[in-house]
């Protein structure tokens, strides 16, 4: 009854999903070490980046992205876009009015 | 189902937006907040949630090949995991509780903090308190496969439902996936 899923049909082989699994620990590790060291500013870009890489294999591998259909990766890219859309113009607006940058208070004279 | 997902993204996406607002504007307040979590309980409940998705992942590959067994198998242990993930986090709640880190009225902090630091503990309960009741939410859905695991209505592959519980339970590990670093490790070096 192929008819009856949606779903990709292609079987993944168990040993990416433990290949998968042992990555996304280790980077679990790495990400934590990261935190302890003294990187300035470039800290949460490296936990962000780690971050995304984790989520990119969870989505390509785990949730079969890799071997899905064109208009589900249009879908999901559409719904990051959106998102980038938000982050964008959000702190477009916040970030360049006077109430305070990065922590230090403006003196407004 | 994926449609759904971004619908989700972009839920969070808000409470995210708000996160990186506050967090810009009070760097020093947030890094004393994170201070007051708990890495090793939070790298455990990582590590966890992970190994609940790789199970997921299982269960779905059982529920594409017709195991009915595997595909029981498979989710009962990832509520497992999924339970110990909310057991964990709870005693990380009460744990709040007793520090009185929970934004009100008897919330103690550095002085200088106190006001900024409730921002990020309310942000802190908002999101993990979300994200934990979507687990919930989660598990529930898999109580549901169990049922039609085992009477027979998962099978002659028809296995959508396990897939599309499967894509929920790997958002929401991707979910902690970013709340773990933000939330746990600010300025962790200092």
């Amino acid at each position: 009854m192929a008819e009856q899923h949606h779903g990709s049909d292609h079987v993944v082989p168990t040993r990416i999903y433990y290949g998968i699994f042992a990555i996304l620990l280790i980077l679990t590790g790495v990400t934590v070490a990261a935190a302890y060291i003294d990187l300035g500013r470039m800290n949460t870009v490296v936990a962000l980046a780690i971050a995304c890489f984790k989520a990119l294999i969870v989505v390509l591998y785990f949730m079969h992205m890799k071997y899905s259909t064109r208009v589900i990766k249009l879908t999901v890219i559409a719904g990051l876009y959106w998102m980038g859309i938000i982050f964008a113009l959000t702190l477009g607006d916040y970030l360049t009015r006077a109430w305070g940058t990065f922590g230090q208070q403006i003196t407004l004279r | 189902m994926w449609v759904f997902l971004l619908t989700e993204i972009l839920f969070f996406g808000g409470l995210f937006i708000v996160y990186t607002v506050y967090r810009v504007w009070y760097p020093e307040a947030f890094t004393a907040a994170s201070h007051h979590l708990d890495i090793p309980l939070g790298t455990v409940n990582t590590a966890v949630l992970i190994g609940s998705s790789l199970t997921m992942a299982l269960a779905v590959h059982a529920a594409q090949l017709n195991s009915r067994k595997g595909i029981i198998v498979f989710i009962a242990l990832t509520m497992v995991l999924g339970s110990v993930f909310l057991g964990i986090k709870g005693i990380e709640y009460s744990h709040k509780f007793h520090e009185h880190l929970i934004p009100g009225p008897h919330f103690a902090f550095e002085p200088q903090f106190v006001r900024q630091a409730q921002i990020f503990f309310s942000l802190y309960f908002m999101m993990t308190g979300l994200h934990a009741l979507h687990m919930i939410i989660g598990m529930g859905l898999m109580i549901w496969m169990l049922i039609w695991a085992y009477n027979g209505t998962l099978g002659d592959g028809y296995y959508s439902p396990v897939e599309i519980v499967g894509l929920y339970w790997h958002f929401v590990d991707i979910v902690w996936i970013f709340l773990f670093p933000l939330l746990y490790l600010i300025g962790r070096h200092g």
